[in-house]
């Protein structure tokens, strides 16, 4: 039987060289007239092991990493097409502790399987919720979603039910699916991870919600920075459509339902659902006003459901195994798993997929192993450029919607960002000014004109003008931008830069000032 | 417009003004609607790119494992600030907010290829090899 070895084509495998070893695999496995064939798939999410490959054997598969191209021979020589000893060899992939201790729902194919085959997906549980909402009323599939407890995954945790409810409840000859896949958020690859490793479960995901709430139309917004995933998303589309998954009659049997692949052109600010609708119908991404709601004033002013990645893939598992079997994962109103992200400078970075709860620290320290500098960690950001900088004495705050909060920061779309001891927070909170004023849409006032002061008088602070002044300036500015901005992006940006100047005030006490204190 | 202004990026290596026009009259819109849209994505350019475009990652996961040191590092070596084309049009640096490869930072787009832990070394050797593909 020809053996399957499998060689991530995700980006970030790829980044470090992925590509070079599935070539010369190729080549050294026709010169040896091996009977195996190379199967690209996604990544497993352990990232400082990539390149990592793994061989299907009876036992399940086995894998081997970080993988050079120059160590094929010798993986090949020492048996690597029968899971063979070798030094790079990891063993069995489900016993690498950094997985056997996560919870993967959304992720358990992810790495496993092609993710442009049907059959394989098919073969892996793939479709379950689609043909079990395919035999629910639109009705029954939203209350399965609310009593799941899922909340948006994007960032703003709204719980995905309600909002479906309202778009099933709304009047219109045509809605909208429309899936955020503007992923931007520096600390966060879990999006662009699903697409290019297990795209059907998002296509999925997007069809249900199709079914859910009777809209015909699906539409995928997928950031110019992500080729591959581009790329992977829209041969998955194409495959499901030729196997009459999409089309026509969604699942076979179902009404129809299609999907539109769109990618942006660099643009953070299209991360806001309203932009985002106005990037897709081709405008400027201005932000829009609210009320109306998407919900009721869409895409092209129809009903839009509009929800991030990982919101949709969630759903095939809530409906295959239950909305209790989901709800029964987590703690207080944060109900599931959340795949976080851990970035930056951490040792073993990568993805873990765990019920809401773990705390920071172990996350961190458990999965991540400290900082790969191997210096003491001074700060953490969560939630991406417009989360707060926490200490390192807020390691023990647990991952849920509602721990963040109370600390003034947010988990966002679950992306960790460590730092170590060399990191200047008076330069960190200087960058978050300087980002939103490049990423300003420039709708409102307060973060256009706000953003560019800001950085101005955090510069002051940084040359020592006038510290104490400028900082209380700051504060003030910050107090309208959180107050006054349209959207998160003004709304948020004073957290990374208060959590900074509250956290490691040390480092916005520039020595000029106390010179001119004296 | 958005796939029409990638198609033309990808086919000639920016959106010539000369476009717009045609664009507006093809779609009803305005020049100057036209000209909004483009104007506001940071994709698009204006003018051809350098045959080798290089954009670093500054996003907070890069900036944690030493981008700022890369940044200052090629803006040295090769006499450009980010944004800027080299005058005999070898060579484009630009900023990306976010390559999505923040595990294995700092990370840097060569010629649309993602590249990860990428140290000022190693990117001048990716420069190269992008030369030397270019001249080939």
């Amino acid at each position: 039987m020809t053996v399957r070895i499998h060689v991530p084509a995700d980006s970030a495998a790829a980044s470090v060289g992925a590509d070079q070893v599935a070539g010369r695999l190729a080549t050294e496995i026709a010169r040896a007239g091996l009977d195996a064939r190379i199967v690209r798939t996604g990544s497993r999410g352990l990232f400082w092991l990539e390149p990592m490959i793994e061989v299907e054997t009876a036992g399940g598969p086995i894998a081997y990493g970080p993988v050079a191209p120059a160590d094929i021979p010798g993986l090949l020589a020492a048996g690597l097409i029968d899971g063979g000893a070798h030094p790079l060899r990891l063993g069995p992939t489900d016993a690498i502790p950094y997985l056997a201790r996560q919870e993967r729902l959304t992720f358990a194919r992810c790495g496993a399987i092609d993710p442009v085959s049907v059959e394989d997906y098919r073969a892996r549980g793939g479709f379950k919720g689609l043909e079990r909402a395919l035999a629910m009323t639109p009705v029954a599939i939203v209350e399965e979603v609310t009593a799941s407890g899922l909340r948006g995954r994007g960032g703003a945790g709204f719980p995905t039910g309600i909002k479906w409810r309202t778009v099933l409840g709304a009047a219109g000859d045509q809605k909208h699916i429309v899936c955020n896949a503007d992923e931007g958020d520096s600390g966060t690859f879990a999006d662009r991870m699903l697409m290019e490793g297990d795209p059907m479960l998002l296509i999925e995901g997007m069809a249900i919600a199709g079914l859910a709430v009777g809209a015909t139309q699906g539409w995928i917004y997928i950031r110019s920075e992500y080729p591959r995933a581009v790329a992977t998303f829209t041969r998955a589309v194409e495959a499901c459509r030729r196997a009459g998954i999409l089309g026509a009659k969604v699942g076979g049997t179902g009404p129809a339902f299609d999907i539109t692949v769109r990618m942006g052109a660099g643009a953070y600010v299209c991360g806001e659902e309203t932009s985002l609708l106005e990037s897709l119908e081709g405008k400027r991404a201005l932000v829009r006003f609210k009320p109306p709601l998407p919900a009721l004033k869409g895409l092209f002013g129809k009903p839009t459901v509009i929800n991030n990645v990982l919101s949709f893939a969630a759903v095939p598992t809530i409906l295959a195994d239950g909305a209790k079997a989901y709800a029964d994962y987590g703690m207080g109103r944060s109900r599931g798993t959340l795949p976080f992200q851990l970035a930056g400078n951490i040792k073993f970075g990568g993805l873990v997929e765990k019920a809401f709860g773990l705390t920071l620290g172990e996350a961190i320290h458990d999965f991540g192993g400290g900082t790969r500098s191997g210096r003491p960690i001074r700060a953490v950001q969560v939630g991406g450029p417009l989360g707060a900088y926490f200490p390192a004495d807020y390691l023990d705050t647990p991952l849920d919607y509602e721990a963040f909060a109370a600390r003034k920061g947010m988990l966002g779309h679950g992306g960790i960002v460590v730092f170590d001891d060399s990191v200047d927070m008076a330069e960190q909170a200087r960058f978050a000014f300087e980002f939103c004023a490049k990423e300003s849409c420039g709708k409102c006032t307060p973060c256009r004109i706000g953003s560019t002061r800001g950085r101005e008088t955090i510069e002051k602070v940084i040359r020592g003008e006038a510290v104490e002044r400028n900082l209380s300036l700051v504060d003030d500015l910050c107090r309208t931008m959180t107050d006054a901005s349209l959207c998160a992006l003004g709304g948020l940006t004073p957290y990374p830069v208060l959590s900074a100047i509250e956290h490691f005030p040390e480092d916005f006490d520039r020595a000029p000032a106390r010179v001119a204190a004296e | 417009m958005l796939p029409i202004l990638h198609e033309l990026q990808e086919t000639f290596g920016y959106v010539d003004r000369a476009a717009l026009p045609l664009i507006a009259d093809a779609l009803n819109l305005s020049r100057a609607e036209v000209h909004g849209v483009v104007s506001f994505y940071h994709d698009f350019r204006s003018e051809p790119a350098g045959r080798t475009q290089v954009k670093i990652c500054r996003g907070e996961a890069c900036q944690a494992v030493g981008c700022r040191e890369l940044v200052a590092t090629a803006e040295r070596r090769h006499g450009l600030t980010l944004g800027e084309t080299s005058p005999a049009g070898d060579l484009t640096l630009e900023e990306v907010f976010c390559l999505g490869n923040c595990a294995l930072g700092p990370a840097v787009q060569v010629d649309g290829e993602l590249h990860g832990r990428v140290t000022p070394d190693v990117l001048d050797a990716l420069i190269a090899m992008s030369r030397s593909r270019g001249h080939a």
